[in-house]
């Protein structure tokens, strides 16, 4: 059996999972953006698949390209946060810093 | 089984495990390192993809970048022995039950779907095509990138800088 388009999705189907419930369940935020990063590199897969098997062009290759910057900026900024948060909290439970909430 | 098959299961599950690590591990610093892994992974079926710049891309700015920039987050805000609080996790069942669904959805229906397929798969060098369309079809996201980036360095260090007390 060679492989096609259907495992590349399912591929990219199951580590959208695995993000998701990343994101859902773990209280620490910078569990929560390795789940980020799982969810945009499953994202990226299906681009990459798409561009290879569906269309003769390599614009999902773009795509990809400018969804990995994106990733990197959001990680540096997000990071960022998580350090400023951590100063001031001396946690990084994303339950305990609710101030905001009140 | 061709060996190209193969590979593709291995990568595959080597890329799946680690992110079932990720999801699922109890210590912060087993999730950080088996990104790694997932990472890795995603870069090698990019190549099977044909997607050699995509994938040079991805273990540059992924491995190399994201990633330590991660394990830096992890080393700076943990006592990384209190194994108990830094990795806490709630709401398994329903979370497990909701992606169950999705995934259940999802790949049904991605089996009943027909999708439009290319006239012929090419494997060619796509570096030089890449840059073509960043410097004509691409140009202006290309340089809205360029100004992202510049916003992220500097909120990054704006943002992470310590308050100076009056």
């Amino acid at each position: 059996m060679t492989i096609g388009l259907n495992h590349y999705l399912i591929l990219g189907a199951i580590l959208f999972a695995l993000g998701l419930y990343t994101v859902l369940t773990r209280r620490n935020a910078i569990s929560i953006l390795m789940g980020v990063e799982l969810i945009l590199n499953s994202a990226n897969i299906n681009y990459v698949a798409f561009a290879h098997f569906s269309s003769a062009s390599i614009d999902g290759q773009i795509y990809a390209i400018f969804v990995i910057m994106l990733a990197a900026a959001e990680a540096a900024i997000g990071l960022a946060i998580i350090l400023a948060i951590y100063q001031i909290f001396h946690t990084i439970d994303v339950e305990a810093a609710e101030t905001l909430r009140e | 089984m061709e060996i190209a098959t193969v590979l593709f299961y291995v990568i595959a599950g080597i890329t799946v495990a680690s992110a079932a690590m990720v999801a699922f591990s109890r210590n912060i610093i087993y999730s950080a390192f088996s990104l790694l892994g997932a990472f890795a992974g995603v870069a090698g079926i990019y190549v099977f993809l044909g997607a050699d710049f995509v994938a040079a891309v991805q273990m540059l700015l992924y491995v190399g970048g994201i990633l330590v920039v991660i394990l830096f987050a992890v080393m700076l805000t943990h006592r990384i022995t209190d194994v108990q609080i830094t990795n806490r996790a709630a709401g398994r069942i329903p979370a497990l039950l909701l992606i169950g669904i999705f995934s259940l959805l999802v790949i049904q229906t991605i089996r009943e779907s027909s999708w439009a397929k290319a006239k012929e798969i090419v494997y060619a060098p796509t570096a030089a095509k890449i840059g073509d369309l960043f410097l004509t079809d691409y140009l202006l996201p290309f340089e809205l990138a360029s100004l992202v980036l510049l916003a992220a360095l500097i909120g990054a260090a704006v943002i992470s800088r310590k308050e100076l007390k009056e």
